[in-house]
């Protein structure tokens, strides 16, 4: 049975969690530096702060996966170890992972029971499930094998996993990255009613208009050290991105006027079944994206944009020549590298392992898809100088930090590696760029020099095709904006005209322009 | 006390060099109390194991007779373990060599061939390996069947298919019923470098395939495109290279070392066709490759010296009566230690004391 | 005895350290450890079970023996793959020659010698029953061990909530990790199972099958044991089902040989790495893209953040 935590109004004297001098060192690096914060009942505190700020350790920490190298921690007053995840669920700690801790084969009840100490019968448990999973309103079919369901599903699993040891405090780490904006006001009516209930919520987030309409107080992480710690309701969008950048953040600009040309990527009906049994089919997807034109794809993870993306970047080869025409040439049943020479280039999603190998040295990387179309390999030899002047090239036009000239491609940080990848397949003035995610676990400095790139690119006359799950970066840069669902791509529809909405309604599945507009205000994405 | 293993931020070069040494110095102590307790002297057993061998120039060119087949197997090997290949079936490869090289020297046995005989004997044998090899590269890229135990299934298939044939079809009637072929004629024989001792030209051969080896790996996109898809494989799909058409690549190339080797050595220091032409080379190249770092130049290193195992082991059995399989046991823990060093070039180790009261739950303080 | 009752009884024993080594292994698997080196073990299972047995007289104490050295030969691999992140097809390999090596150095004393195989069960009125009666009530111990074990794997694996753990942690690592399990403390009790399989899979040669011990003895069985459990898709039913049709390859090689058919006895003596090299080929074509039913971390190493 959920017991609710008594309700309490404003937040109570004492803190029900204290995290005092709190110090996590990899080596000399501080992850967390003397971070202090206080995590009241009855309240939802945001942890604000940009990728690599801290924010995952300082929660890992909090829910014993990690020890700290100093500072403690108190529960209700008392100093505690947390020597585990069992010993923080055992105080009342519970957590939603960014990347769920879920287990793809096992069915959803299995998961959840892994989740609890096991002191009740499966039978029980299953009981027990059922019942908090109506009283929330998170639906779940207790038999599904997880690889059947939709990211929110799974995210309903690990929410009503955590529901069910009753916590006092819930640490949610970017639960709405991977919602639909109509499923995220569903998650926050949740959120709201678990305030209510009286217990704590630490909401990790980089969506600042979420923090501001959601949270009661803030703390912003930079570099390892706490800056801040503010009422959101008191601070604007701007002033919050301040605290956590360190710096007013530039402003991308679309060069004058932009002007597009002929279609350079053309899809035509497009279908590809899955290559892993847990993949999603593509269904006759048709578009067309002109030179000097940036065309975003939005849509949850998982409907299909990764299938897409092998699709376009010849990975996977469609069974039929004329699905692809780049710049005139049906390109269907050409390889990787033999689109790359018509002109094309990629950049996948993942950094390390699918973009770069990650134990490879840069010029090595530079390589790997400049061998294609370059003069870095003559006759089969390969021309090392060629490849390391791509890697100073790269490095110096895309402001690219390393601790020395080439070093390998995991020791760098996320946004250095991305501003690598996106800039090695620009350096090669392509015709046509698919770039996924562009901007994905990127700190803002670096999103802003990639998507300034991207603008810059169209603007030469480039037709860009940009697949993000980030409503606000496609509103950002796109000229058009179609929206992936299970496998099927809507019409697109010029920026200007989308709003968040509508493409939250596209993103669900519903089709566009059934809305009734009884939500409230409809602001243009971005705005 | 807890071992525990931090990830690097790049990897080690000092390591990677030193690794092997390292491992090397952990396998001799471990010998020397393995001596100890057999009841040897272990500085004496030592002695006879690593360092008599090197001493008079017969043993030495054993030495580089036994590392020519050990030194081409493992080049093969290696390019494939890069590949992330796993082909364990190198002694059936080398087998396949023989038995194919041999058909011809069998054939041609008695009637007076001119010198064809040998280089068309050294591409047969390299064809036999080759295409043994494929059988488990196309079941993987066709059927995605395991390749580890394909391979090392027909390794048991080449072995009592030479056995078939040298107690059947092949046997040497003037053999006394012995399983084996006649003995080589001169034109099917590879001829020794030196006279009167069984150095051959084989191990000029191995050289070569060494030379040739370090610059593909280093400087060919094609090895490049091995190493690639070995470290990650979906990246080098995403760099245009081909997995499956490196699986086959690669599998031919080693089966085609191994059955080299195979037809080498049958044709150069054997002489003859017969069961036991190998006294698990294919097996040991494994450790040879890694021992080497499966780089060329460092394989030719451990080469030799696994080398001098098994002439040391052979002393050491005739001196002081310490059992051959000794050498086997001395193998495997050498490729436990080097692959346990080798984990130091990703990795650095620390021991972590756990607090003074790591009981479960909590611990309650004052506040 | 008819020819029937004796082919299905020598099927059952050549099956039975095939099943005992697969039934380790598919736990070691299921926990998302690929332990290539079972071979290595149940040759060591073989030497040092017989040597315990020759010293001792007893066909138990000799497979304690058997299994006490699989197990200790399985730590060695668990401390190089859980403790020092060691690839494992690598360690598997290394295993299984040290094996080899270590287990004709400790057999070399005993070849020649002859034990009493381990005797069979007789119950009077039953084992008399024609046909069923020897197959169901007069085999030796390690038959019903092993048939027992393989029900024992089902129970854990399916119905108890350790077993849910252990397929959890074999389904994703980094999951289990997160949620507090001790991944490597888990795995390494799965990889210890499994060696004590394996020995005593091995020991069961010298100790029941034939009752002497020679080098090299169990002639690729362990590595058929390997490729049984991708034959079972990580099933314990399945192994029981796959573990029998490759004892009948084996015993059908025999009695051919023994009626004197025109096929060369190599070819004959061939058939189960032949027939091995088959299945895996059709097994793994009939799964295409159906998903391989493989632990999803299998043979991943994992090196837990602290």
């Amino acid at each position: 049975m959920l017991n609710p935590v008594p309700a309490q109004g404003p937040p109570a004297a004492a803190p029900l969690l204290q995290a005092i001098g709190m110090t996590k060192l990899y080596g000399t690096f501080a992850a967390n530096d003397s971070i202090d914060i206080d995590l009241y009942a009855g309240e939802i505190h945001a942890l604000l702060g940009e990728n690599g700020a801290g924010k995952s350790t300082l929660v890992k920490v909090m829910y014993g996966l990690i020890q700290p190298t100093a500072g403690e921690m108190r529960w209700m007053g008392e100093k505690v170890v947390l020597v585990g995840p069992s010993a923080a669920r055992a105080q009342g700690v519970g957590m939603v992972f960014q990347h769920f801790s879920l287990f793809e084969n096992l069915t959803v009840a299995e998961n959840v029971a892994l989740g609890l100490d096991g002191k009740e019968s499966f039978a029980d448990m299953s009981a027990r499930l059922a019942k908090v999973s109506n009283d929330y309103g998170l639906p779940l079919d207790p038999k599904r094998e997880v690889w059947r369901l939709s990211v929110g599903e799974r995210q309903r699993i690990e929410i009503v996993r955590a529901l069910m040891q009753n916590p006092k405090l819930l640490i949610l780490d970017e639960p709405t990255a991977v919602l639909t904006p109509q499923e995220a006001d569903q998650l926050f009516i949740v959120l709201e009613r678990l305030r209510s209930e009286g217990r704590a919520l630490l909401y990790i987030s980089h969506k600042l208009e979420e923090v501001k309409r959601l949270c009661d107080t803030a703390t912003i992480l930079r570099g390892g050290k706490k800056v801040a710690t503010c009422n959101p309701h008191q601070e604007t969008a701007a002033s919050l991105a301040r605290m956590m950048v360190g710096a007013d953040i530039g402003i991308v600009k679309a060069g004058a006027a932009r002007a597009t040309t002929v279609p350079r990527l053309v899809i035509k009906d497009l279908s590809l079944e899955p290559d892993d049994p847990h993949g999603t089919y593509l269904k006759s997807i048709s578009l067309e994206v002109k030179g000097g034109e940036i065309l975003g794809i939005a849509g949850v993870a998982g409907n299909g944009q990764d299938e897409f993306f092998a699709a376009l970047s010849g990975e996977r080869l469609s069974g039929a020549e004329g699905n692809i025409v780049i710049d005139g040439e049906a390109a269907g049943l050409m390889s990787v590298t033999e689109r790359r020479r018509l002109g094309a280039a990629f950049v996948p999603e993942e950094r390390l392992g699918h973009g770069t190998a990650p134990r490879m040295k840069l010029s090595e990387n530079a390589l790997l898809t400049g061998h294609a179309a370059s003069h870095m390999v003559n006759h089969g030899f390969i021309d090392k100088p060629a490849t390391l002047e791509t890697v100073d090239k790269t490095t110096k036009t895309f402001d690219v930090r390393k601790a020395k000239r080439d070093p390998e491609a995991a020791s760098l940080s996320g946004g250095n590696l991305q501003k690598f990848i996106v800039g090695r397949e620009i350096l090669r003035e392509p015709g046509v760029l698919v770039v996924s995610q562009p901007t994905w676990g990127v700190d803002a400095g670096a999103a802003a020099v990639i998507r300034q790139a991207l603008l810059d690119l169209s603007g030469r006359g480039t037709a860009v095709l940009v697949i993000s799950q980030d409503l606000d970066e496609l509103a950002e840069i796109s000229d058009r904006i179609a929206v992936m669902f299970h496998g099927h791509l809507s019409e697109p529809i010029p920026a200007a005209s989308a709003n968040r909405e509508k493409l939250g309604l596209l993103m669900g599945g519903s089709p566009a322009g059934e809305s009734t507009g009884q939500k409230e205000a409809v602001h243009a994405v971005g705005a | 006390m807890q071992l525990v293993l931090e990830k690097r931020a790049e990897r080690s070069t000092f390591i990677a060099v030193a690794s092997p040494l390292i491992a090397i110095a952990f396998t001799l102590i471990t010998m020397a109390v393995l001596f100890a307790i057999l009841g040897k002297n272990p500085i004496a057993a030592l002695n006879v194991y690593f360092v008599e061998p090197l001493t008079d120039s017969y043993s030495l060119m054993e030495i580089a007779v036994k590392a020519t087949p050990l030194v081409m197997i493992a080049i093969g090997l290696s390019l494939c373990y890069l590949a992330n290949v796993w082909n364990i079936g190198a002694e059936g490869q080398f087998i396949m060599g023989a038995v194919c090289g041999s058909w011809l020297a069998v054939v041609t046995n008695g009637t007076g061939a001119g010198h064809w005989v040998l280089p068309a004997m050294l591409v047969m044998g390299a064809l036999g390996g080759a295409l043994w090899a494929l059988i488990p590269a196309i079941c993987k890229v066709r059927f995605g069947a395991n390749e580890i135990l394909t391979s090392l299934m027909l390794v048991y298939v080449a072995d009592l298919i030479m056995d078939y044939l040298v107690r059947g079809p092949w046997r040497d009637p003037k053999g006394l019923n012995f399983p084996t072929t006649a003995a080589f004629d001169p034109v099917a024989t590879v001829p020794t470098l030196l006279d009167g001792s069984r150095l051959h030209a084989g191990s000029v051969a191995a050289l070569i395939v060494v030379m040739l080896a370090t610059v593909m790996l280093g400087r060919t996109i094609k090895g490049f495109e091995s190493r690639v898809v070995g470290a990650a494989p979906r990246a080098a799909r995403f760099g245009g290279f081909n997995s499956k058409q490196l699986v086959i690549f690669t599998f031919m190339v080693s089966g085609a070392l191994a059955g080299l080797a195979g037809i080498i050595e049958v044709a150069g220091p054997v002489g003859v066709l017969q069961p036991g032409i190998s006294p698990g080379y294919g097996f040991t190249a494994i450790i040879v490759a890694f021992l080497g770092r499966l780089n060329p130049v460092g394989i030719l290193i451990a080469g030799l010296f696994l080398a001098l195992t098994f002439i040391g082991g052979e002393g050491a059995q005739i001196s002081m009566k310490i059992p051959l399989d000794l050498t086997k046991v001395f193998q495997g823990i050498l490729l436990f230690y080097v692959l346990a060093c080798d984990s130091l070039i990703l990795y650095r180790i620390r021991l972590i004391f756990p607090l003074k009261k790591a009981a479960q739950g909590n611990v309650h303080g004052t506040a | 005895m008819g020819l029937l009752e004796a082919i299905i009884l020598s099927v059952i024993a050549a099956s039975t350290p095939l099943l005992l080594a697969a039934a380790g292994e598919l736990v070691v698997e299921r926990s998302g450890v690929l332990n290539l080196g079972v071979e290595g073990m149940m040759i060591m299972g073989a030497a040092c079970g017989f040597a315990g047995a020759y010293l001792t007289g007893s066909t138990f104490l000799g497979a304690l023996c058997g299994i006490a050295a699989g197990a200790a030969l399985s730590c060695i691999f668990a401390f190089l793959t859980l403790g020092m992140a060691v690839n494992q097809v690598a360690a598997g390999l290394a295993l299984t020659i040290l094996g080899v090596g270590l287990s004709g150095l400790i057999g070399a004393g005993f070849v020649g010698e002859k034990i009493v195989p381990a005797p069979a069960l007789y119950i009077p009125g039953l084992t008399a029953i024609p046909i069923v009666g020897r197959i169901l009530f007069g085999q030796d111990g390690f038959v019903y061990f092993s048939v027992a074990l393989v029900a024992g794997i089902w129970w854990f694996l399916y119905r108890t909530r350790a077993g849910l753990i252990l397929r959890a942690v074999g389904d994703s690592h980094t999951s289990a990790h997160a949620l507090g399990y001790p991944v490597l403390k888990i795995r390494m009790l799965a990889v210890l199972f499994g060696g004590a399989c394996a020995g005593l899979g091995g020991a069961f040669l010298p100790l029941a099958y034939t009752p002497f011990f020679i080098p090299g003895m169990t002639a690729g069985r362990g590595w058929i044991a390997l490729a049984l459990v991708v034959f079972s898709s990580w099933r314990p039913g399945r192994l029981v089902a796959g573990a029998y049709l490759f004892g009948a390859v084996t015993i059908l090689q025999l009695h051919a040989q023994a009626l004197g058919l025109p096929i060369p006895s190599q070819l004959m003596t061939s058939l189960p790495y032949l027939a091995t090299v088959i299945v895996l080929g059709l097994i793994s074509r009939a799964r295409g893209t159906a998903g391989s039913a493989a632990p999803a971390s299998l043979g991943m190493v994992f090196v837990p953040d602290r």
